[in-house]
């Protein structure tokens, strides 16, 4: 059975979605799923160590073999972003029931698991394919099924903010699209191991300069680099907390594992970064994303929507890595990566279980959540030291290797901005923690309990995670320094 | 018979039109409209890209020695699929939309959230 | 118990201790004597490691490998040896005074306050026990994060101020200025462990020497060197307890420390006596403490004269190290501990003072002498030692300075030593003067003899004693600094 892990980790969740339409009842179609997500952390837990031990692993669809049939080429980069999306996938799964009855009529419930499994499946399936196209196939997949996610949320503007996204998102798929095609055009093939042989010696044709140049718009579009951004912020905000929380951790880092894929494996460090100085274009971008997505979150007084900016401004720090272009700032954007989606899925989760007790996420309403709330404060206030960066926590991990990285290249403006804009987190969180713990309750406030048990089992889960991972380093740093070496080394 | 680069201008010209109406209009299902011209000149591309010259249709035929590439066919296939599944949601959202808002013109959301 | 886990031990101890004082929150007795007990122990604990350290020995411990090459590793030397017994002993002091104070003062939330007290000592003996730049950082921050619900304490609107004052300027200055020292210190040598003679030797340019001891010394916010001293008069409306400990002892005294940890042990003094690179930061380290004394004396509030004492106090420790010599390090490191002894005492009587009297400002503490005697008697030796008097341990101190300043040839800061005696003297006894010589503005509430509460007055001769009786055992703690300068 190991040797089709590859397709079993994309046919688990998708043929178990529509399962979920047939189960219909809420609590059947919620374990359901979550024994599939737990079926789908393990597999991929163990192509991670398969990959480790023995090399990437390569799976011919239906055994027509590559370059003609689709391949799964599972490395290091995409064992790493695979089993990230699964175990983020499984606890969100874990924490949805009561935060999932609270905001989505009970009618919907079995229709939210089946889009939740298809956005799993897209997700993972963008992660493991080896094929150009079947990159833009699953992430349609993934992408519709989020639209629909976000539109269940019950503000009406969770609408607006589902076709907005539904309109960006297309454009940038369809750029990718494009970008594919005229890949296609010049070198006959679709599969990645192919095109990368194939590229380096039509270096100079335009229509290949076309193509990259509609792949990154369409990539970055996708990973919410500023300036395309734009959905992001009301995605997040209005969606339902348990797919905040899913989206804000996975969507994004799937796209950026796109744009790796794309810029190292297929084009090749040389084309990318000496022909054409990509990093004249995501430098300065990166940096203008982090500072105005930061300048611009210490004012949100939803914190949902302060989330989104910090997202934004997050991704800015990932992408500034890529940037810089060498093992050490790939290192720390691929561990980024990782400690991201455990700090942003903590703090979605902690948001969440506020919103089930009281109902608000508008800073306003925390007053006196300290005393009220002080479990899930507690975590809130943990994830959130680890978006400023203290040590001990995941955040302090990205950022050393980010700023070293910086200044092994002399660019100490660079370094010393980094490290401001962590100053700048600081005060958006500190805001959270001063009206949480220095404002006594408003006058007509409850008494509210903690959350529900699962539900803090789920946010405890990823702020522990935040800080094991940032005492404890080695697994997360060590397979993203090899993927790293890997993505640079430009091997196959 | 040298085809020359016209049905790369159509693309172009399509994907234009429906670029601008995606962005100019501010009824949302114009909007719509205007992505499925996107998306429909990006199929033409691909398409057009896989004409073999003097090739017939990719269907295996007797007596036929040159087809056209059925690649891009099968690829577009897919996405034309794609986009009726974008197509279909985008529009349903529309409809619930209405039911929220009472309108599909962006500018009379956009203020009534204003209001709110 | 052998060192090694002596070290462990007295880093998990305050953390126990902290535990068990949430879950006795409810019966305050219990949870009092389980705050004494930990510092008792704690301080046992420490003291068992002074045998080894005093023959040479440098006991470590490595605790895990937490990014490659960089370990959370302690190893006791004798300036951490110092500092830890400095912290720790006057732990249980300081207990003591804040059962009697808070108790006196009906201070609420005060299970809080234990708990976050412990976690600070905590952090503090991480800090004087890191056997690299990097496990020092992690503790610097932590006792940074510890003290912030101790400083905001009361929770209002000035409390909720002061606490922006007291996160912004530390953090800004940890995350801006030191962790990009840091980062480059490791860029450049490919370690951040502390050896004797330093690791940057040889590494790079001096002007990039230069730069780096100034993100250091700038960077390290605890050290209150100006610009970057609002902080510790912003800290003045904690309740005083924590201002005695964290602002006099603990946290400052981190920040000193780790200036002269840097010093010694990263850029090494032979590198910077010998480049003279640290010649601007003796005069930083001169003007804060001229500078520092000078608001001293404007200032009516006895805690905000105090803070300003404190800021320029500081700055002695910080001129030690700059200067880079034997003499200067000795000093410097020996005011760690004598400052440490008197600024407390100073602080426990403005605590007493208010807590029996309810007064803060110094104009109306007028023949306060005559109701609080033993208080003021415990000021006026505490000031002696800040001043810098025989028979107090503060005289050694400076006296060990000002030879090192001599010994520099920067005779304008053998001249601001003196300045800054005379200053110390122009602040201090003033107070002292006041109390026992003019008479009260009005009326004293009490008849006779009305002290703080026995439980504040027993902590506070306590450390004054602590004065008298450094300036005898100084040459004990000669014996013990000396190898930091003489291997």
């Amino acid at each position: 059975m190991t040797e089709h892990l590859p397709i079993l980790q994309i046919i688990v969740p998708l043929i178990s979605a529509p399962v979920c339409v047939l189960l219909r009842r809420k609590m059947l179609t919620w374990a359901f799923s979550l024994m599939v997500s737990l079926a789908v952390l393990c597999m991929a837990a163990m192509l991670l160590q398969q990959v480790l031990e023995s090399g990437p692993i390569s799976y011919a669809l239906g055994n027509w073999s590559a370059p003609w049939g689709i391949e799964y080429r599972v490395d290091v980069v995409n064992a790493f972003v695979l089993l990230l999306v699964s175990i983020i996938g499984a606890v969100v799964l874990l924490y949805a029931p009561s935060s999932v009855a609270k905001e989505i009529p009970h009618d919907r419930h079995y229709l939210f698991y089946t889009a939740y499994l298809l956005c799993l499946t897209g997700l993972l399936g963008i992660t493991i394919t080896g094929d150009a196209f079947n990159v833009f196939v699953f992430l349609e997949i993934s992408a519709l099924s989020s639209y629909m996610l976000i539109s269940l949320g019950e503000d009406r503007r969770a609408l607006t903010a589902a076709y907005q996204y539904l309109v960006m998102g297309t454009i940038g798929a369809t750029f990718i699209l494009i970008g594919i095609g005229l890949m296609y055009m010049m070198t006959g093939t679709l599969n990645m191991a192919d095109l990368s042989s194939r590229l380096p010696s039509m270096h100079g044709s335009r229509t290949i300069l076309v193509a990259f140049a509609f792949l990154i718009v369409g990539m970055s579009l996708k990973l919410a680099l500023f300036p395309l951004h734009m959905w992001l912020p009301n995605a997040y905000c209005y969606a339902p907390s348990v797919v905040t929380a899913f989206l804000a951790s996975t969507a994004t880092k799937v796209s950026i594992y796109v744009f790796l894929r794309f810029v190292f494996t297929i084009f090749g460090v040389d084309f990318a970064f000496e022909n054409l100085s990509l990093s004249t274009f995501l430098l300065p971008l990166s940096l203008i994303g982090i500072f105005v997505a930061s300048t611009v979150a210490i004012f949100q007084t939803d914190i949902k929507r302060l989330l989104a900016y910090s997202s934004i401004a997050q991704i800015g720090y990932i992408m500034l890595g890529v940037g810089l272009v060498s093992a050490t700032s790939l290192t720390g954007s691929i561990v980024h990566l990782f400690n991201h989606a455990m700090m942003k899925g903590g703090l979605f989760l902690a948001v969440g279980c506020i919103m089930l007790r009281i109902g608000s996420v508008d800073l306003a309403d925390w007053q006196g959540l300290g005393r009220r709330m002080p479990v899930t404060m507690a975590a809130f206030v943990l994830c959130g030291l680890s978006l400023i960066g203290v040590p001990m926590t995941v955040g302090f991990v990205s950022k050393w290797y980010l700023i070293l990285a910086a200044l092994e290249q002399g660019l100490w403006p660079v370094a010393l901005l980094v490290l401001m804009s962590s100053l700048l987190a600081v005060i958006y969180i500190w805001r959270v923690v001063e009206t949480a713990y220095f404002q006594a309750p408003a006058d007509g406030a409850a008494k509210v309990k903690e959350a529900p048990f699962l539900m803090q089992v789920s946010m405890w889960i990823l702020t522990g995670a935040t800080l094991f991972f940032g005492v404890s380093t080695s697994l997360t740093v060590g397979v993203a320094q090899r993927a790293a070496e890997w993505l640079l080394g430009g091997s196959q | 018979m040298n085809p020359g680069l016209y049905n790369y201008w159509i693309v172009i010209v399509l994907m234009m039109i429906g670029f601008y109406a995606t962005i100019a209009r501010g009824n949302l299902i114009k909007k719509i409209i205007g992505l499925n011209i996107f998306q429909t000149s990006v199929f033409y591309l691909y398409i057009s890209m896989g004409k073999v010259s003097g090739g017939t249709a990719p269907i295996v035929g007797d007596g036929i020695t040159s087809y056209s590439n059925p690649l891009p066919h099968v690829l577009i296939l897919t996405a034309i699929v794609v986009g009726v599944a974008t197509t279909a949601l985008g529009l349903a959202l529309v409809v619930r939309i209405n039911e929220a808002y009472g309108t599909i013109e962006e500018d009379d959301i956009f203020s009534q959230d204003q209001a709110s | 118990m052998n060192p090694s886990t002596a070290i462990l031990v007295a880093l998990v101890l305050p953390m126990l201790g902290a535990l068990l004082i949430s879950l006795t929150g409810s019966r305050p007795n219990l949870r009092e004597s389980v705050t004494l007990a930990t510092g008792g122990i704690l301080f046992l604990v420490v003291a068992s490691i002074v045998p080894s350290v005093l023959d040479g020995g440098r006991p470590e411990v490595e605790v895990l490998e937490v990014m490659p090459g960089l370990a959370l590793a302690f190893k006791v030397e004798p300036l951490g040896m110092l500092f830890s017994l400095v912290a720790s002993g006057l732990w249980i002091v300081t207990s003591l005074y804040a059962i009697g104070y808070m108790r006196g003062h009906h201070e609420k939330n005060q299970t809080r306050f234990y708990v976050f007290f412990a976690v600070a000592i905590s952090a503090a003996l991480g800090v004087a026990f890191a056997r690299n730049m990097f496990t020092l950082f992690i503790f610097y921050e932590m006792l940074t994060l510890s003290t912030y619900p101790l400083v905001t304490h009361h929770r209002s609107e000035d409390a909720k101020r002061s606490g922006r004052i007291y996160m912004g300027i530390l953090m800004s200055t940890s995350i801006g200025l030191l962790l990009l020292g840091m980062i480059w210190t490791w860029h450049l040598t490919g370690t951040l462990e502390f050896t004797p003679g330093g690791i940057l030797e040889g590494k790079a340019s001096s002007t990039i020497i230069g730069v780096l001891l100034a993100l250091y010394a700038f960077g390290t916010g605890k050290a209150a060197l100006m610009p970057f001293h609002r902080w510790l008069p912003a800290a003045m409306v904690a309740p005083t307890p924590v201002s005695a400990l964290l602002h006099a002892v603990a946290v400052v005294k981190a920040g000193v420390f780790t200036v002269m940890k840097v010093v010694v042990y990263l850029f090494g003094t032979d590198l910077l006596s010998s480049t003279g690179l640290s010649i601007w930061l003796m005069y930083v380290a001169g003007a804060t403490i001229l500078i520092g004394s000078l608001v001293a004396l404007t200032k009516d509030n006895l805690k905000a004269r105090l803070a300003y004492s404190t800021i320029s106090q500081l700055s002695y420790i910080v001129l030690g190290a700059a200067l880079a010599n034997d003499w200067g390090v000795i000093g410097g490191s020996m005011h760690i501990a004598m400052h440490a002894v008197g600024k407390i005492t100073l602080f426990f009587c403005a605590g007493a003072i208010m807590v029996a009297s309810h007064k803060t400002e110094i104009s109306d503490m007028a023949g306060i002498g005559r109701t609080m005697p033993v208080t003021m008697v415990a000021f006026f030796i505490g000031a002696v030692s800040v001043i810098g008097l025989p028979p107090m341990g503060g005289s050694w101190s400076k006296w060990y300075l000002a030879l090192g300043a001599a010994d520099a040839h920067q005779n304008i800061l053998v001249a601001v030593l003196m300045i800054s005696s005379l200053l110390n003297i122009a602040y201090l006894m003033p107070i002292v003067a006041r109390a026992f010589f003019i008479a009260p503005n009005e009326p004293p509430e009490h008849e006779g003899i009305h002290e703080a509460p026995v439980l504040c007055v027993v902590a506070l001769c306590l450390t004054a004693a602590g004065c008298v009786g450094l300036f005898f055992y100084a040459g004990d703690l000669y014996r013990l600094l000396m190898p930091i300068v003489q291997p």
